[in-house]
């Protein structure tokens, strides 16, 4: 076991865990956000740079401070680390960058993008990023590829966290092609991705993706996110487990997805025919409404109260508030 | 003449062939570190010698090797790095095409040295024909009994492979080489774990350069103290310096650490001075990735002080008046060159060179080039100088591997040092647009 320090904050975690996920074990608003880090995904993270942390000091045998700010999904703890997240100027002025480096290149076409509400780097750059840009050059386009009738490849909007690739890896088992093609800010997702189309799970590339490259295209342009209702259920599935959200607009479904924790990330894979094939009510066995956490836009739909708890409703907008002091939340338990 | 140890008899006939290399004392290192030396003996001496890895950080070799993990029945590698690509460094390229068996007994010392029993050379994928020199030199060294087993009858085993690259600077990197080298796409791995722990195919492996490699021949014939003895403070031993730019005698010099600039620039023994009777105006010292320094802080520090041709010297006053050692790839630039354009070219490199995993540098790097092209070619704002070293700033530090760094750092320096002419180039767009447009930059630091 090792204990460390985050914001001032003692936890003691297992030996080789990540600072993030030692961070998220105390949870609330100083976990660091995290762009291309899955937990369920082995090699992922270190790329996007979001998550930096400084180091204030390595270790009890060490207590030297680490030079440069690490990405902390990648950097195991060590007994005795001292880590400074929102405490450190340095990490918040960083993050602004990255925020500034992630959108430069983005198209931020979000009025039109199905992933506006549910989007990470939307979230990030509200939580982190400046309202003005510096960018006065050209964006970067790609040729269009056309990756099967289930799945939207908007590559333009892709921010290369490669979260989809090891999904084709690891849970999708497509033939490894290409991960990724090309160098730089001209590297693309591509063919590696149209490769595992017809696998069963290719599906789940959608709820990796934190941003709106890859969507869902029988859900495309049918509704914003936030004026649908998440509903937990589950069905008989022979292929997987069967645990989704339902998205309710009314009546009908809009959109089959898995379940998401806190921090967007899916922990049982489901098949394509849950996916894009089961949209009737009677499909499924409702179990009741989801729970949408953190700062999306979705959980400001006043569908469902929030649970009462300080680090949830500090992070609420202010409209959300102010519904919240006419409607006292629910008190559980 | 400083001593060569290195290129003594780079310019002899046939040195590339084995029976010539023999006669000039080739593969004494070999028997001497196989029959009369343990591998700690090797290492130690390599420490004594206080050889600094010469691909550009510095690194000490001997404290490197120590580092390298030794789990029970597990094998380890050795890698050199011979993936030059820095522009304006050369020297790797001609050590190797020239002197062959130099690296291969250096790999043959080294990888003993280590208990490497299968040892890789990963070489530029543009140096073709230096890869079919070097496999000749193996094949050579194979038949003289130097690699396969039991080699010189002491039972150590090594097989030596030359591995060519697919043409990617960022392959130089070492952890992207060594993902290269698995037959995987050249990404640089995050550290922890650094690859003396966990490097290729996961195991302990030591990655070096082809001149740190090299330079161990000398080290074990001469013994490490004979080594420590050239050069100054702890920049010991020869540096191969590959001199390009406004020259009038470019070309590869190996020096004794401690020589001056100034010497190194004007003397006839080395460059010979600015060609065409013409002044310096900047020096790029250790390769495109090292801060530009203006004439006056690369003859002198800013204490006053002369600037010697070592590890410390060159880096003293830091980044805001000196500037790094590097690959060794010193770039001379005479008044007529334009800081500004300089600057974009280096820049485009690195745009180009960048592998887009992590966000500063695959969207920071291609920023910086468009600003300096745009203010190269007269549509810039005076907002666009703090711009460039704002967004430099941004990503030095924050990326997963030094290309970062390497794209940043010149644009900050040449800012820092050339400001009037990047401000030149916005108040008079029109004329700076002009092919071979300069403006003599009058402050050095303000």
């Amino acid at each position: 076991m090792a204990k460390i320090t985050f914001d001032g904050i003692e936890v003691e975690v297992p030996d080789g865990t990540t600072i993030l996920n030692a961070a998220r074990q105390i949870g609330g608003s100083i976990v660091p956000p995290a762009m291309c880090y899955y937990t369920p995904l082995k090699g992922s993270g270190g790329k996007c740079r979001a998550c930096l942390v400084r180091v204030a000091a390595g270790s009890t045998k060490d207590p030297r401070p680490m030079p440069k700010l690490v990405a902390s999904c990648v950097t195991p703890v060590q007994d005795g680390m001292v880590v400074e997240n929102t405490k450190s100027e340095q990490v918040l002025d960083v993050r602004k960058g990255i925020v500034e480096m992630l959108l430069i290149n983005h198209p931020l076409d979000c009025p039109v993008c199905d992933q506006a509400g549910e989007c990470d780097l939307q979230n990030f750059a509200f939580e982190h990023g400046v309202s003005t840009t510096r960018y006065q050059e050209e964006r970067r386009t790609f040729e269009k590829i056309d990756i099967g009738p289930l799945i939207q490849l908007h590559m333009t909007r892709c921010i290369l966290c490669y979260r989809c690739v090891y999904t084709a890896d690891q849970i999708a088992k497509g033939d490894r092609v290409h991960g990724v093609l090309g160098r730089g800010d001209a590297a693309e997702i591509g063919t590696y991705i149209e490769n595992i189309i017809d696998n069963d799970f290719s599906g789940n590339v959608i709820d990796v993706c934190p941003v709106g490259a890859l969507t869902d295209k029988t859900f495309r342009f049918k509704q914003r996110v936030w004026f649908t209702k998440p509903v937990n259920a589950h069905r008989d599935c022979p292929k997987c487990a069967g645990n989704v959200t339902l998205w309710y607009k009314g009546k009908d479904v809009l959109r089959v997805t898995a379940r998401k924790n806190e921090y967007g990330e899916v922990n049982e894979w489901i098949c394509n025919e849950c996916r894009f094939d089961k949209k009737e009510t009677a499909d499924w066995t409702i179990e009741g409404p989801a729970h949408i956490d953190r700062s999306s836009v979705i959980s400001a739909n006043h569908y469902e109260l929030p649970v009462l708890n300080q680090s949830v409703i500090a992070d609420l907008p202010e409209s959300t508030q102010r519904d919240l002091e006419k409607n006292p939340p629910l008190k559980l338990g | 003449m400083g001593r060569k140890l290195l290129t003594e008899h780079i310019n002899v006939e046939g040195i590339d062939t084995l029976e010539v290399y023999r006669k000039h004392g080739g593969y004494r290192s070999v028997e001497k570190a196989l029959k009369t030396m343990t591998p700690d003996e090797v290492v130690e001496e390599v420490k004594k010698s206080g050889l600094r890895g010469r691909g550009g950080a510095g690194f000490p070799t001997g404290m490197k090797w120590s580092f390298l993990a030794k789990p029970e029945g597990v094998p380890r590698y050795l890698v050199c790095n011979a993936d030059e690509s820095e522009p304006g460094t050369f020297k790797d390229r001609q050590l190797m095409s020239k002197l062959p068996h130099l690296l291969v007994e250096g790999m043959i010392t080294s990888s003993y040295a280590l208990g490497a029993n299968t040892s890789y050379i990963y070489i530029r994928g543009e140096l073709l024909y230096v890869l079919r020199i070097l496999e000749k030199a193996i094949a050579e060294a194979y038949a003289a009994g130097f690699l396969g087993k039991n080699i010189l009858g002491s039972g150590y085993d090594l097989d030596l492979h030359v591995h060519p690259g697919g043409g990617a600077y960022i392959c130089g990197e070492e952890t992207a080489l060594l993902e290269s080298l698995e037959g995987k796409r050249g990404n640089p791995r995050n550290k922890p774990p650094f690859p003396a722990v966990q490097g290729l195919y996961a195991r302990p492996t030591v990655v070096n350069n082809v001149e740190s490699i090299a330079a161990v021949v000398p080290i074990i014939n001469d013994g490490g103290e004979e080594y420590a003895k050239i050069g100054v403070g702890r920049s010991t031993g020869t540096k191969l310096f590959s001199a390009c730019g406004h020259l009038n005698k470019p070309g590869i010099y190996e020096i004794e650490l401690g020589l001056p600039v100034e010497e190194f620039i004007y003397s006839d023994e080395y460059c010979g001075g600015i060609w065409k009777g013409r002044d310096l105006k900047a020096v790029v010292a250790g390769g495109s990735s090292v801060p530009i320094l203006p004439k006056d802080l690369i003859l002198k520090t800013a204490a006053g002080e002369q600037r010697l041709m070592t590890y410390e010297s060159l880096s003293d006053g830091g980044f805001v008046t000196g500037t790094m050692l590097g690959s060794g790839g010193f770039i001379a630039m005479d008044e007529t060159t334009c800081i500004v354009r300089n600057t974009w070219s280096f820049s485009r490199f690195y745009h180009h060179e960048s592998c887009g995993q992590c966000s500063p540098c695959r969207e920071g790097t291609g920023w910086l080039e468009k600003v300096l092209h745009r203010l190269e070619h007269g549509h810039g704002h005076m907002e666009d100088i703090d711009l460039l070293v704002s967004v430099a700033k941004q990503i030095e530090g924050n990326t997963i591997c030094p290309l970062g760094e390497a794209a940043a750092w010149p644009v900050a320096a040449a800012v820092r040092h050339f400001r009037d002419e990047f401000e030149w180039h916005v108040t008079h767009a029109k004329e700076a647009a002009q092919p071979g447009a300069v403006y003599q930059s009058k402050s050095v630091l303000v």
